[in-house]
Order: structure tokens, then C-alpha cells, then sequence
């Protein structure tokens, strides 16, 4: 129990009730990010270094930002008209507390708490590697293949409906071929929505019909 | 004579840290090392002001400024003051703490990422096993601190330009992870020291660094764009453009804090740089045998302000690109190279040395690089020019 461990413990857990009683909801996303990081903290350490960077580079890096994204492109961010807590709470205190005494005595009752411990010696990322590759090949791939469906799931929800979406703009469709052509155009599909809800100038293609100039005529 | 000079800096450092009590040795190693990147930096991050306006000035047929100071040198001086002393203007709907916090949550990750950088022999501020990894960890870090200002200015074009960082960061992300990963292949190890010793060597006179490989080069470019793409550098600053959304998510920040933000994106410039002269430029190492004399961390330094210069050359040259063509870049231009690239270094590490190795390896990042373009290209429908008048 050294003094690192209890402040990292503090933290982690300090942020995480944060996380789950704040008013605002930007500010529980913001408390939750600071738990990852309490957590990361605490694998460093533990000396897994691997695992406390990847922690970082996963949850903070992508989770947390996927968190506030989602959070940013619905109305979630409203301040919460019920009161956040419900008015049967000694059920799930009961709940939470035969939880917290299985997880206590599993935790008191497992060999690393001995005294007789020998200090593991520091896993280097190269061995991580090694038993990725021989060992645990299977994980790995099938870790592949799971992040393949997400990715495809992804793109098909966000994907253009195809040619019942387009409108048809005379002129407009050369200013708009350029960018929605084919599939996948989940990102630009999305910003220029968006960017059509806020209203900027250009982004909406043109309404009104365009008079063809040629190089070389004057426009009058 | 010439290894003192090289090891003045380390010799410094080990003879203050024999002053401290031993137990406390390792603390104050470190906390000599950080004394040390907080002092360099920030003078090279004003140094970068100066040469930035000097040069987009001449770039623009114009005098930079030249007011403050022999050729305008004290510059960054007078805009230090500037702002210190400007009145700190937070919107009166602004949610305080986040407002607050943003700045912070750029500069400190910025700041901690230049810490596992080697600057020259024995010189960086620690050797961790996996340091490409913290690095590129603590870079996502730092994209947060883009959300918390973009949303807690209660500004819509704030939160749309944060809105358009992030998407542009992430995007981004994945290339430059990508094309690290091939210098990882061929070294072997995640730890920036021994990528910067696996470059040391000469042969015929060239160095081996890793850019003058072919996988190396078109990694090299593909970092190097997604550099300028996650520092938020033109051609890619349309969420920060000027002309664009008036300056975008730090719209609300003034005084202080915007030019921290202003040193947290500059710091955030150097360190990728940093980066990219670690894995392919060779780090500390000279380019050319018979040049070893002069110090490591000059050769260091010397390379970042080379990059540094081509930052604001390609700024300073080329238009800035929309959204959506900035997104088809990242995701059907550069990740399909990316890992393209992943397969040619791994060809390259085994087949045997010689021309066959560079034609195959050559072809085959010529090759897709052409046809990708072409693709790319020929779906722009570029034809004859329409103007339309409002009516």
C-alpha cells in the first residue's frame, strides 16, 4: 500500500463516482477520461508498460473521444430534467454492496496478496510480441476479424443511401460528384450534413439554376 | 576534444546531479532533464515565430516584421508581453473549469511527449522500452484538449471547428501510426534509442538512414503529411483558418491562454518533427562519415529546424484544403499506401541485398502511388469551367 498507489487509487475512483453523479454531461465524460488515466497510471506502476501506454492510446485516444463525439452529435448534452438519482436506491445499494463482498473476497483470498510473491521480472514489449505471434495467434485474428465487422458495420450504417438521395441540381451534380461518388463516404457525408445544418455558405450545392459561361463570352 | 564537446551536456548534467544527496539522484536527474527541454523548447518555439513571419513574408513578396528589434528579432519578445498583459475575456455562458482546463490538457501531454526523444548522444530524457508508443499515446491525448475548447465556448462555430479537428486528427492519426510501424519492422524494437543506433553507419559514403530506402521515403512522406495534418498545419488548418471560421475552436480564448495554445501547437510541431527525424532521418546521427566531428545534438537540431523551415515553405505555398477533400485524402489516398508500405518494408527486410531488392520494392511503391492518383483523379470530373452568378 504505497503512497503512489493510494493518490492513483484516489483519483481513479474519485473521477469514476465523478463520472456517474455529475450534473452536466460533458463534465461525466470529462471525469470518466480522468479514470482511464488513473487507471493507466496504475498499470505503469504495476511496471506493464505496454499495457499502461496502450490504455492511453485506446481509451483516452479514441474511446473518450468516441464518448464526445457522441455526445456532441445528439442533444444528450442537455442538463438532465429528472433527478439523477431514483427514488428505489436502497435495492441497487443492496446490489452493489453483495458485489463489492464477492469481489472482496476474491481479491483477499488470491495468491498475489501473499507474502511469499516473488518479484515477476519486467515483461519487455518484444515478448508481448513473440507470444502474440506463437502463442496467442488465435486471439490475434480473431481480434482481426472482429475489428473487420465493426469497421464494415460502420461503414454501411454510415454509408449513403445511393441514388434516391440525389438530388438533382442541374450543375450542381459536378460540384457534387467530386465528393459523393461510390460508398464509404461516411466521414464527408456526415461533415457536409452537418455543415448544411449550420448553415454555411457553398456546402448546400446550389439552388438556384446556374447560367453556363463560356471562356470568352461576357457575362452581362 | 571532440567527445567532450558532443557529451558537454550529459558531462553538466552528471556533475550537478553529484552535488544532490543520493537517494534523491534519480529525482533530480530528471527533474535536470526537464529544466533542460523547458528551456530549449520554448526559445526554439519563439525562434519558430520569428522565422515563420520572416519567411511567409518573403514567400508573399513582403517584409516580415522588422519593427521590434534588429530585423524584427524581438518579435516574439514584444508578443510574449502583448500576451501577458491582454485582458483574459471569457464568455459570460462559458463553462469555467473546461474553458480553463483546455490549454492545459494541450500543452502538458505536448510537453511530456518530447521527454523520450533522443536530442543527441545519451541525450534524451528517458529510454522507455516502448517509447514510440507513449509518444503516439500521449499525442491522443492531446486531441481532448481540442473538444474541451471547442465545447465549452458555447460558440457554434467553436464547437463545429473542434468538431472538425477532432474528425481531421483521428483521421489522421492512422497513417502516421502506419508509417511509423514500418521503421518498427525493420528495427525490431519500440525504444527510440536503438531505432536511432539500428540507423548508425555508413555505407559507400550514405548514410543508412531509413528515408533513403524506398519504403523509407514513402513513409517518410506519408509522416510528414500526417504531421502538418495533426498539428492542425496548413494546407490542412481549416478548422483553425483565419479567413475559415475565425479561428475555429480557440475563438473564445485570449490573452494567456491562446498563446498557450499558440505554444502547445508549435511544441506539438517540434515534437512530431522530433519524431520524424528519429525514425527516419537518423537522429543525431551526420549524414555523411567524415562530418562526425560536429556534435550529435547539433546535427539534431539542425535537421528539426530543416523540417521546421519546410513546415512553413509548404504553408506558406500551397492553398489549404477543404473538408472533404482533406478526409478522401486521409482514407482513400493515404492509409491504402500506408499499409501498401507496410508490405514493401517487410519485403525489403527479406529479400537479399542488392538491385533486385531496390527494383521490387521501388516498383512496388511507384506503382500503386500512380494508379491510386489516377483513380483518385479521374473522379474529380474537372471539366470545362461554370460560373454561377447570384440571382
Amino acid at each position: 500500500m504505497s503512497p503512489v498507489f493510494i493518490i492513483l487509487a484516489l483519483l481513479t475512483s474519485l473521477s469514476a463516482l465523478a463520472a456517474v453523479s455529475l450534473r452536466n454531461l460533458v463534465h461525466c465524460a470529462l471525469a470518466l477520461t480522468i479514470t482511464f488515466a488513473g487507471l493507466a497510471a496504475l498499470y505503469l506502476q504495476l511496471h506493464a508498460q505496454f499495457v499502461g501506454f496502450a490504455q492511453i492510446l485506446v481509451y483516452i485516444g479514441a474511446v473518450a473521444i468516441l464518448i464526445v463525439f457522441a455526445i456532441l452529435l445528439t442533444r444528450g448534452a442537455e442538463p438532465a430534467g429528472v433527478s439523477l438519482f431514483s427514488k428505489s436506491w436502497y435495492l441497487g445499494a443492496g446490489v452493489a454492496a453483495v458485489v463489492f463482498a464477492v469481489l472482496a473476497g476474491v481479491v483477499l483470498s488470491s495468491k498475489a496478496l501473499s507474502p511469499q510473491v516473488p518479484p515477476l521480472a519486467e515483461i519487455s514489449v518484444h515478448q508481448i510480441g513473440d507470444q502474440l505471434m506463437t502463442r496467442y495467434v488465435l486471439p490475434l485474428e480473431v481480434l482481426g476479424l472482429l475489428l473487420t465487422a465493426a469497421l464494415i458495420g460502420a461503414v454501411i450504417i454510415a454509408m449513403n443511401e445511393g441514388p434516391k438521395r440525389k438530388k438533382e441540381i442541374p450543375g450542381a451534380d459536378r460540384l457534387s460528384a467530386s465528393a459523393t461518388n461510390g460508398d464509404g463516404q461516411a466521414h464527408e457525408a456526415a461533415l457536409r450534413g452537418l455543415a448544411v445544418d449550420a448553415g454555411l455558405p457553398g456546402s448546400a450545392g446550389t439552388a438556384s439554376p446556374e447560367r453556363e459561361v463560356h471562356p470568352g463570352e461576357v457575362a452581362t | 576534444m571532440i567527445e567532450t564537446v558532443d557529451q558537454i551536456f550529459v558531462i553538466i548534467k552528471r556533475w550537478l546531479v553529484a552535488f544532490a544527496p543520493q537517494a534523491s539522484q534519480p529525482f533530480v536527474s530528471a527533474l535536470i532533464s526537464v529544466a533542460a527541454i523547458f528551456a530549449v523548447f520554448p526559445s526554439l518555439f519563439a525562434l519558430t515565430t520569428i522565422l515563420e513571419r520572416k519567411g511567409l513574408g518573403r514567400i508573399q513578396n513582403r517584409l516580415g516584421p522588422n519593427r521590434v528589434g534588429p530585423w524584427g528579432l524581438l518579435q516574439p519578445l514584444a508578443d510574449g508581453l502583448k500576451a501577458l498583459t491582454k485582458e483574459d475575456v471569457i464568455p459570460s455562458v462559458a463553462d469555467r473549469v473546461v474553458h480553463f482546463a483546455a490549454p492545459l490538457v494541450l500543452v502538458v501531454p505536448v510537453f511530456l511527449a518530447l521527454a523520450v526523444l533522443p536530442m543527441g548522444r545519451n541525450m534524451e530524457g528517458i529510454d522507455l522500452d516502448a517509447g514510440v508508443l507513449f509518444f503516439f499515446a500521449v499525442g491522443a491525448a492531446t486531441e481532448l484538449s481540442v473538444f474541451m475548447a471547442g465545447w465549452s465556448s458555447r460558440n457554434k462555430y467553436s464547437l463545429l471547428g473542434a468538431m472538425r479537428a477532432i474528425a481531421q486528427m483521428i483521421s489522421y492519426e492512422v497513417p502516421l501510426i502506419l508509417s511509423a510501424v514500418t521503421v518498427i519492422m525493420a528495427v525490431g524494437s519500440l525504444s527510440l534509442v536503438k531505432i536511432v543506433e539500428a540507423q548508425s553507419g555508413y555505407w559507400a559514403g550514405l548514410p543508412q538512414w531509413y528515408v533513403l530506402t524506398p519504403w523509407g521515403f514513402a513513409a517518410f512522406v506519408l509522416f510528414m503529411i500526417s504531421a502538418a495534418a495533426e498539428s492542425n498545419r496548413s494546407p490542412f488548418d481549416l478548422p483553425e483558418g483565419e479567413s475559415e471560421i475565425i479561428a475555429g475552436y480557440y475563438i473564445e480564448y485570449s490573452g494567456f491562454k491562446f498563446a498557450l495554445f499558440f505554444l502547445g501547437e508549435y511544441v506539438g510541431m517540434f515534437a512530431i518533427s522530433g519524431l520524424g527525424i528519429t525514425l527516419f532521418l537518423g537522429g543525431w546521427h551526420a549524414p555523411l562519415a567524415f562530418l562526425d566531428w560536429v556534435p550529435s545534438y547539433a546535427w539534431f537540431f539542425g535537421k528539426l529546424l530543416a523540417l521546421i523551415c519546410l513546415f512553413i515553405w509548404v504553408r506558406g505555398t500551397l492553398p489549404r484544403l477543404r473538408m472533404d477533400q482533406l478526409m478522401n485524402f486521409a482514407w482513400k489516398f493515404m492509409l491504402p499506401m500506408a499499409l501498401i508500405n507496410i508490405l514493401v518494408a517487410g519485403l525489403w527486410r527479406f529479400m537479399p541485398v542488392g538491385w533486385e531488392r531496390w527494383l521490387a520494392c521501388g516498383a512496388l511503391v511507384v506503382g500503386p502511388y500512380l494508379l491510386l492518383a489516377k483513380a483518385l483523379l479521374d473522379n474529380n470530373h474537372i471539366g470545362r469551367r461554370v460560373y454561377r452568378y447570384a440571382d
